[in-house]
Parts: structure tokens; C-alpha cells; sequence
């Protein structure tokens, strides 16, 4: 889960990393009333789980609360990448000196945790990394061992940072280690650690990403879920047990198993190109073991979606038994009669592997309009493009 | 001959006296792999009847490895106490360490694998991952031991199901070991390790490759075969259709930007010679021309 600027530092606070203060508002009368209470200019930021919001005009000084009003309304409701600005975080502006980059995340492929330190921040690191890798310094860190004050120093060093500042910079870098340790966070970003004109290092922004596995050891960060964001559909399959992502075409899409599932989103997508286009809806997988009643529930899912226009139902039976993914097709289906609703779309089925033909002798029996067996996955693809696309 | 399980393997599981623990006991024992007991804290001296045979449970994985000799765990322990669980099994010196468990906080994971590498004794497949197979020798985890027979193609894979699904389209020509590293950001058992062992493996004379989006391990697998495989590899890549930025089931199926993406594996398995398929049917076409 990735968290808003103002909630991380609310995590950056807790553990003793320099940020400013700042409030979180939804209305340009917030806003100004915010502006009023700090009595200095602020700066309005748009709180959007994306990078780039500078760029895109999501980030706006003012230089009292009349403004900080104008400025908030211009912010409010603007579109982020796809992403909707629905809050905005009020900031004293600070008399920046330089900007720097500092960061800790989980290496996927050293296996290690990586602390980098960058001079040359303020801007897109990856454009820094690209183009000029020597200024940004890095540190494997090993997962054994917590970070030590000694490993901050070396990374100061390396990156260049002005001696006077070593220490000050090593005490807020433990603080991010804190977090990162401590709150199973999987990336820990600040961007700009500005160096104000004081002389004090201060956390300007704040990336956070928190490990969702690892929700079981912090209850309290439910609190950061976003219900405004989540896509409803998402949310019920959330509440089902079920892995969901909402796409933008019109074949439903359910399989076990999360490689089949994305295999299968690119057949459909493929098959689309000599369809018309038609384009999966959706992700879903309904795991391992599925049983009868799981294949109801997705199934009920992806056709409360009024963009799917079709369905493909994908399932390699390994643990899965496919007699037990029929019975749930067929269960699904009385259960949508019993609700006054017919099968409005058409079903196509694939099933192979452990019981695949008890599978598909239960559906051939329950011989329900609208539901077809087909033998491979790749045909049966492009079966459902095609039915997708007469239906729209 | 196969890749770290064979026939002189000997299983205990971690978890035997879990629901999942217990089944997949009893699935590996019916399909003939030699399970010799299992470890469930407080339940030491009881035991599970496992069908064919009843077998011992123990508290801990050096008292199962002495009593018993076992020299693979597979693992079914509930995610939050997974590190601990695995640590205990490095402690023990257990060779191959198989780790089914699904959701296992990433830190935790770091910090297991880690240990293993440091110890250097165990060698770790997954977490979240459906273990190993070695057809008609032996099978760890919870792969269907029916799906193939023995033959002489390498199966390495990110997925699950993939890895059956493969499995399943080549049946006919039949695998020397399939390896399952799972679909965490990190893992026991990289590509590349999978593909160092096959390349020396005089059982194995091809292999499948199946990839998925996120990290840049097939990036990397690339370089390696480029590098270090006489074999021929095949290569499927998952997720070409995969949004920016969304989780696609795996913990580690995600596009980060503009890293991570179906595309960029592809290009890279290309451009070190691997044959990548479109579909995982074609993928199989693929492999089979190789084999002929």
C-alpha cells in the first residue's frame, strides 16, 4: 500500500525524522483558514499517490491565505495521471538552501535492503540515476543487521554531503531506517531532504510504500486505507478473499492462480486484435483449492461489472478440482435466477487438469444457455473476444 | 539424475498437523515421494497417519532430521510465524528448505533467506511458491505429481499454475525437474540459480522458462544464459496487459514505472537467443520444435 505525502510523515514524525508541520484539508476555505493559523506563506500541495505532481502544476506557493485559497481551488479536483486530488496538504514554505535525495528499499534482486544518498535532488531520481549514476551514492545494507550510525556516515560520505552536516544527516537517517524496519515499509523516499537556510536537514516530502503482508503486525495503519480511491468492485472482492483488479475492457476474466490469470488477460488481449479490440476487464484469481462456492462469488463479482459484455473462466486444475469450479458455474447461475437476474452475458469455459472431464460433464449435463466449452485456452480466447464484441 | 530432489530425498513438513500441512502430506506420500514426519511445536510424539503409512511428529526440525534423517522440509507454517519457522530449519542444517506459505511480510523473507545464504548449509525454494517436482523420483510441495512423467526438459517458473500448465502441454516429452521459485520480491531460489543447476544436470537437455512482470530477474536470467547455458531455453513472459503500478495476485507482479514490464523481459530473452512464446501454448510449439 502506498500512503500520501502527509501520512508519511506522520510515520517520519513517530520516529523522530525532521518533517514540518503541515495540515491536511478539502476545501479552499480549509486551506485558507490553515494559511491564516500558520501566518507565513505556505505552500498547497496535491496529495496523489503518484510522482510528477510539481510538473503537473499540483504544487503551488502563496503568499497569504487569499491566495492559499485561489491556489487550493485550483489543485482541488484536478486530474494527477488519472489520479483525483481530493486533498491537499498546507505547508509552512521553508527558505530552502539545496535539495538532496534519500532513500532505503527492499533490493529485489541482491536480496538486501539499499540506502542511497543523492546531492543532486529535488528532481526525478531515476533521471539522475540514468543519466549521471555518480551522484548517487548507494549502501547494500544486510537484512541481519540493523543499520548503524557508522553505515549513515559512509553514505554521507560517499555522496559528497558537506562534513558539518554528517551528523544531523546520520540521526535522520536512522529515522527512516525506524520506519523502514519498523513499520514493514518496502520503500522509504524523501525527495527533496532539503537543507534549509538554518542549516537544519528537514524531510520536505515523503514516499512511504507499506508491505500489505505485513498488515498483521500493525493494525493501526487500516487507518491509511483509502475507501475514496479503491474501486468499489475491488473493495467487495477484497472483502470475499478474492484477488481483483479492475481493468478498462469487456471480457470478464476468472482463473486460478495469479501467472495463469495475467496469461490470460494477454491471450484475451491478443485475440482482441482480430476482434474488434476487446480487451480483458478485469484481473481475478480465485486461487488454489478454489471451491464451488469462490467460483460463485467471482463470477458474481465480474458480472456486476456493466462494462463486461463476456466472460472467460480459465482453470488449470491443479490443486483446484474443475468438477468442484462446474459446480460453482452452476451454482453461480441459480444463484443469479433465485435473484430475479438471467445469465446476461455469455460464458466460455476452459477447464483442463486435475478432474477436467467430471468438469466439464457437469456442465454439459447442467447444458446452460449461454455457457460454452471450449478445449484450449488460446481458442477459447478468441471465442470470447468474439462474443464480446458482437455483444457491444 | 534431476536438480536437488531425487529419489534419496527425505521429506518432513513443517506444519504436518495443519489442515494444508497434513493434506499435502498425504498428496506427496500418495504420490510416492518419502515422507518421514513432520514438525509441529507441542505436538511432539504424536502421530499423523498419512494413508499408506503413519509417521512421527517432532518440535523441532533437528530432532525430526536426527530421529529420521530427513534431508528436505516443506513448509506450510502460517505466514506470521514463517521466519521463524524457516530460521529454525537453517539452524538445523536442512539441505533444501521449501517454503509454500503464501504472505510472508517481505522483511521477514529478507531476513529468513538471508540467513540461509549466510549459513551456508540450506538452500531455500520460495516462499509462496509451489515447491519442486521431480517426476517419477520425488515431489516437494504441492505440485500434481500426475500431470507428467519423466523426460528431458528443466522447468523453472515464477507461477504456479503456469508451471502446470507447461507441464500439462508437454507431457508427452516429460520433465527432469520442475522448479517452482514463487511469486515473492524476494526469493530463496533465484532463475538464475534454477539454470546454473540444470545447465550441469546430465538428466536435463532443454529448458522452460516461465516469467512474469516485476523485478528484473528474467533480465537478469538473460544475461546469464547469454553467458553461462549451452542448453536451449524457451521463455513465457506473464503480464504484458498488466497496468502501471497495481499488484497482479503475486506480492512481486508489479510494474514500478517503467521497470518491471513484460515487454523489457521479453526483449531481453530475445536478444540473448531464448525463444519467447505469446501464449503458454505457444510457448510449448516452441519447445517442442527445440526437442525435435
Amino acid at each position: 500500500m502506498d500512503l500520501y505525502e502527509y501520512q508519511a510523515k506522520e510515520l517520519f514524525a513517530k520516529h523522530g525524522v525532521p518533517t514540518q508541520p503541515g495540515k491536511v484539508v478539502t476545501t479552499a476555505d480549509e486551506a485558507f483558514n490553515a494559511a491564516t493559523s500558520y501566518g507565513v506563506p505556505v505552500v498547497i500541495k496535491a496529495q496523489v499517490k503518484t510522482g510528477g505532481r510539481g510538473k503537473a502544476g499540483g504544487v503551488k506557493l502563496a503568499q497569504n491565505p487569499a491566495e492559499a485559497r485561489e491556489k487550493s481551488e485550483q489543485i482541488l479536483g484536478m486530474d494527477i495521471k488519472g489520479h483525483t486530488v481530493l486533498k491537499v496538504l498546507v505547508t509552512p514554505a521553508e527558505d530552502i538552501k539545496e535539495e538532496y535525495y534519500a532513500s532505503i528499499l527492499v533490493d529485489r534482486s541482491q536480496r538486501k535492503y539499499l540506502a542511497m544518498l543523492s546531492l543532486a535532488g529535488g528532481v526525478d531520481i531515476e533521471e539522475v540515476a540514468a543519466k549521471t549514476p555518480e551522484k548517487l551514492a548507494k549502501v547494500l545494507l544486510d537484512p541481519l543487521t540493523p543499520l548503524s550510525q557508522q553505515q549513515a556516515i559512509d553514505l554521507a560520505q560517499r555522496a559528497g554531503l558537506s562534513d558539518s552536516l554528517h551528523q544531523s544527516f546520520a540521526d535522520l537517517f536512522l529515522g527512516l531506517w525506524r520506519v523502514f524496519s519498523e513499520e514493514d515499509a518496502l520503500l522509504v523516499e524523501v525527495n527533496p531532504l532539503a537543507l534549509i537556510a538554518d542549516g537544519r536537514l528537514v524531510a520536505l516530502d515523503g514516499k512511504v510504500t507499506i508491505d500489505d503482508n505485513a498488515l498483521f503486525r500493525h493494525p493501526e495503519d487500516a487507518a491509511f486505507a483509502d475507501a475514496a480511491t479503491v474501486d468499489p468492485l475491488e473493495e467487495r472482492a477484497h472483502e470475499k478473499g478474492l484477488h481483483y483488479v479492475k481493468l478498462d475492457g469487456d471480457v470478464g476474466v476468472i482463473g486460478n492462480g495469479a501467472g495463469l490469470v495475467m496469461s490470460t488477460l494477454d491471450v484475451v488481449s491478443y485475440a482482441g486484435e482480430s476482434h474488434g479490440g476487446a480487451k480483458p476487464a478485469n484481473f481475478l484469481d480465485i486461487g488454489g483449492g478454489a471451491s464451488a462456492q469462490v467460483m460463485a462469488d467471482g463470477l458474481e463479482i465480474v458480472l456486476s461489472d456493466p462494462q463486461v459484455k463476456a466472460v472467460f473462466i480459465n482453470v488449470f486444475g491443479g490443486i483446484t478440482a474443475c468438477d468442484a469450479v462446474a459446480n460453482g458455474i452452476v451454482e453461480a447461475v441459480n444463484l443469479l435466477k433465485v435473484q430475479g437476474k438471467e445469465l446476461k452475458h455469455p460464458l466460455v469455459v476452459r477447464l483442463d487438469g486435475n478432474n477436467a472431464e467430471l468438469g466439464r460433464d457437469i456442465l454439459r449435463k447442467a447444458n446452460i444457455p449461454g455457457v460454452e466449452l471450449v478445449d484450449t485456452m488460446d481458442s477459447a480466447a478468441d471465442r470470447v473476444a468474439e462474443l464480446a464484441r458482437k455483444a457491444a | 539424475m534431476a536438480v536437488w530432489l531425487d529419489s534419496r530425498s527425505r521429506i518432513i513438513v513443517q506444519g504436518i498437523t495443519g489442515a494444508e500441512g497434513l493434506k499435502h502430506a498425504k498428496r506427496m506420500t500418495n504420490a510416492g515421494s518419502v515422507v518421514v514426519g513432520g514438525v509441529t511445536p507441542g505436538k511432539g510424539g504424536q502421530s499423523v497417519d498419512l494413508g499408506s503409512a503413519s509417521v512421527p511428529v517432532f518440535n523441532s526440525v533437528s530432532e525430526a532430521m536426527a530421529a529420521t534423517g530427513a534431508n528436505v522440509s516443506v513448509m506450510f507454517v502460517p505466514a506470521a510465524f514463517s521466519r521463524a519457522a524457516m530460521c529454525e530449519a537453517v539452524d538445523a542444517g536442512i539441505p533444501l528448505l521449501v517454503a509454500i506459505t503464501e504472505g510472508i511480510p517481505v522483511h521477514d523473507s529478507a531476513f529468513a533467506v538471508s540467513y540461509a545464504l549466510a549459513s551456508g548449509k540450506t538452500r531455500i525454494i520460495g516462499p509462496n511458491c509451489p515447491g519442486i517436482s521431480s517426476p517419477g523420483l520425488s515431489n516437494a510441495g504441492i505440485i500434481p505429481a500426475d500431470i507428467t512423467g519423466p523426460g528431458p526438459i528443466g522447468l523453472v517458473s515464477k507461477s504456479g499454475t503456469l508451471t502446470y500448465q507447461l507441464m500439462y502441454e508437454l507431457s508427452d516429452i516429460g520433465f527432469s525437474t520442475c522448479v517452482g521459485i514463487g511469486g515473492d520480491p524476494i526469493a530463496g531460489t533465484t532463475l538464475i540459480d534454477v539454470l546454473g543447476a540444470f545447465e550441469s544436470d546430465p538428466a536435463t537437455s532443454m529448458v522452460v522458462m516461465i516469467g512474469e512482470i516485476g523485478g528484473d530477474a528474467e533480465e537478469r536470467a538473460a544475461d546469464y544464459i547469454r553467458d553461462h547455458m549451452s542448453k536451449p531455453v524457451v521463455g513465457y513472459v506473464a503480464g504484458f496487459t498488466a497496468p502501471e503500478g497495481k499488484t497482479m495476485g503475486h506480492a512481486g507482479a508489479i510494474v514500478s514505472g517503467s521497470k518491471g514490464t513484460a515487454a523489457a523481459k521479453q526483449t531481453a530473452l530475445e536478444a540473448a537467443g531464448v525463444k519467447v512464446g505469446r501464449t503458454p501454448s505457444q510457448t510449448a510449439r516452441l519447445a517442442r520444435e527445440i526437442k525435435r
